[in-house]
């Protein structure tokens, strides 16, 4: 096996220390650091089809997006100008008005981060109006709003009806996730998509960029 | 080291008739009238005979759990209902009269401001401290424990809770950093420097906190005592008292965070299962206490980190379950019968949780497949559950009874079963409460 190979599986497999320990043999070899972020990349893949396949859960997804920002800490610096960090787009994520919760917020702005997009997380509480300020600030092409509470539902809807009054909607596409949402709750607050999961987020994410 | 909590004691089922007993007499209620006492009996029998799974009660008992959907429903602020502990008990007399049913959710849940502030409480935030009026109370997650600090937990849970933990959730607490460790006297030479901390201005300084935050819980306690005895006295039984947790979740909610204890689990796995472990004789003595405060038999355990999704079902295996598992059965030893709420959907562990002996949990589902549930751990426990939320918040009336009645078809037949929302029903419409409560009162009737 070679090197790159050994770190896809360590990688892949959740070996945080060995992971580490090859990208840095592999630097001190005087590795093309997009090589070895390419070997990121695949390992990811690979931990997202585990994922999609039941076979891994949430710790692994958090795990692998661990050990993924640390070695970005030690092969960034090799990595000339910009070369390599080239983002996949832009995700707007906020936590809608009234609700403070921003575990699931969290969890979904890291996975977007380490599978290459440019995340833009303006917290929790947010109200309509600083979303569409947000939006035309930032640009984005996918809006994430999150919220664990029941009362969310109704934030949600005022926030998706001021984001078209403010003749945005058409720019963005919006999904919702959090503990109490549903299908049901997407139909009731006018979003594009309700996302089951943190993956489902990153998966929506990359569908609506890809078209 | 001797392994405990892994069989029922001898002792379980004379501890739990004698609960059970002591439940169905009601002696401290004092009843409006004796058909009053009559329908109270007949509801905890049909609470008991759901738990036991001896045989089907005479009709499924119908136990929404009311949430913090009366606040909403009298029309008061979370701020009121927080710190007006009459305009509180005013909101749950007026549900519990405009909404009729088998049991009743005490408002204990809602928690007292005063007593929050006067500690500088962090670990939540709510209306009338930094949250606006209309705003239910919230938890903020954080890394209250470092990864590093695993051995220290388990050397010493007591000593880390009151000199680490507690200092970083109450403000007000910080000195009881310098509280001395226990046990802190066995000889005379002793006795000094275990005493010292409390002459330290600022150890008095937290005391009288807490002295202040004491006396307001007992103002409120002895209000929400009333307006609970008063609802009860009409023949409502009270469906629980007294809280604890499961050990992985004490660590992942509120030590560790969700991020902490996942990569815990790849880090320091041995010390998670360690930590787990050494946790399980103070959450069953924290569901012991609470049950002895409230003159209750069934602690509410509400569960969060083993849910579907949030790991797999080898990793709930491993960290999540055998320490839960023991805190039940120590439950269960005190004559309790732990209500498991499973927040969030179960559907991938319904074979690990049957492992438990029969009839002496209830497990109450919120989006986990009822049929399924019926199936496999309905046939060990009992299972209560599940109108989702969504549904009651943005459906119709029509939508309510369709699943209300799909529900009770589904998990009602043959008793063992609960008729519950899938959690508390904040945010419902009040239309949507009746209809699921009037339809599943009279189609249960005949299951």
């Amino acid at each position: 096996m070679g090197m790159s190979d050994k770190l896809l599986d360590a990688m892949s497999n959740m070996r945080e220390q060995e992971s580490l320990d090859i990208v840095g043999k592999l630097l001190a070899q005087g590795e093309d650091p997009l090589k070895i972020l390419d070997t990121c990349t695949r390992a990811m893949e690979t931990v997202g089809e585990r994922f999609e396949t039941g076979r891994y859960f949430l710790p692994e997804l958090i795990m692998a997006g661990e050990i993924l920002k640390q070695i970005s800490r030690l092969v960034k610096p090799k990595l000339q100008g910009d070369a390599g960090t080239e983002k996949k787009g832009r995700v707007l994520m906020g936590t809608v008005k009234g609700d403070i919760h921003d575990i699931g917020k969290d969890i979904v702005t890291f996975l977007l981060d380490v599978n290459g997009f440019e995340v833009n997380d303006i917290g929790i509480d947010v109200s309509p109006d600083r979303f569409v300020a947000e939006i035309e600030r930032f640009q984005p092409a996918v809006v994430g709003l999150s919220g664990l509470l029941t009362l969310a539902y109704d934030a949600m809807k005022e926030t998706i009806e001021t984001i078209a009054k403010a003749g945005q909607r058409d720019r963005v596409k919006i999904m919702i996730g959090g503990g109490q949402m549903s299908e049901k709750v997407r139909e009731y607050v006018g979003a594009d998509a309700y996302g089951e999961d943190a993956v489902a987020g990153v998966r929506l994410a990359k569908k609506w960029m890809d078209a | 080291m001797k392994e405990r909590w892994c069989e029922l004691s001898n002792d379980a089922g004379e501890n739990r008739e004698e609960n059970f007993s002591r439940w169905l007499a009601g002696e401290n209620i004092p009843f409006e009238s004796d058909e009053a006492k009559v329908v109270y009996q007949q509801r905890v029998t049909l609470i008991k005979d759901a738990i036991e799974l001896e045989k089907a009660p005479e009709r499924i008992p119908i136990a929404p759990s009311a949430g913090h959907f009366p606040i909403e429903h009298a029309g008061i602020s979370w701020r009121e209902a927080m710190y007006d502990y009459e305009k509180l008990s005013a909101a749950w007399d007026k549900f519990h009269l405009d909404f009729p049913c088998d049991i009743f959710y005490g408002p204990r849940g809602v928690v007292p401001g005063r007593v929050l502030e006067s500690l500088d409480f962090k670990l939540y935030r709510w209306a009338g401290g930094s949250l606006r009026d209309d705003q239910e109370y919230q938890f903020v997650e954080g890394e209250y424990m470092q990864a590093d600090a695993y051995q220290d937990l388990i050397d010493d849970p007591t000593g880390f809770f009151m000199t680490v933990y507690l200092p970083k959730i109450f403000g007000e607490l910080a000195s009881l950093a310098d509280m001395p460790l226990l046990p802190p006297v066995h000889e005379i030479p002793m006795v000094p420097p275990a005493v010292v901390p409390f002459g330290n201005e600022a150890v008095q300084q937290a005391f009288t906190k807490l002295a202040e935050a004491g006396d307001e819980a007992l103002q409120w306690g002895r209000a929400m005592g009333r307006i609970s005895l008063q609802i009860m006295a009409r023949g409502v039984p009270s469906f629980t008292g007294g809280i604890t947790k499961a050990p992985f979740d004490l660590i992942g909610d509120s030590l560790r965070g969700t991020r902490g204890i996942m990569m815990d689990m790849f880090r320091h796995p041995d010390e998670v299962i360690e930590a787990c472990d050494r946790l399980v004789p103070f959450m069953i003595k924290a569901g012991v206490r609470s049950c002895g405060a409230s003159g209750h038999m069934i602690p509410l355990i509400p569960l969060h980190k083993g849910a579907d999704g949030f790991m797999s079902d080898e990793q709930f295996k491993k960290f999540y379950w055998p320490s839960l598992r023991k805190v039940v059965i120590g439950l269960c030893d005190a004559g309790l019968v732990p209500l498991l709420f499973a927040e969030g959907g179960y559907n991938q562990r319904l074979e690990a949780i049957c492992d438990l002996p029969r009839g002496c949990a209830i497990w109450w589902f919120d989006a986990t497949d009822m049929s399924k549930a019926k199936e496999t751990v309905g046939q060990v426990s009992c299972i209560a559950g599940n109108v989702p939320l969504d549904l009651l918040c943005t459906g119709t009336t029509d939508d309510v009874t369709q699943y209300c009645r799909q529900l009770i078809d589904s998990a009602g037949e043959g008793g063992g079963f609960i008729f519950s929302t899938g959690a508390g029903m904040q945010g419902a419409k009040a239309a949507n409460v009746k209809a699921m409560i009037e339809f599943s009162m009279d189609y249960g009737a005949n299951r």
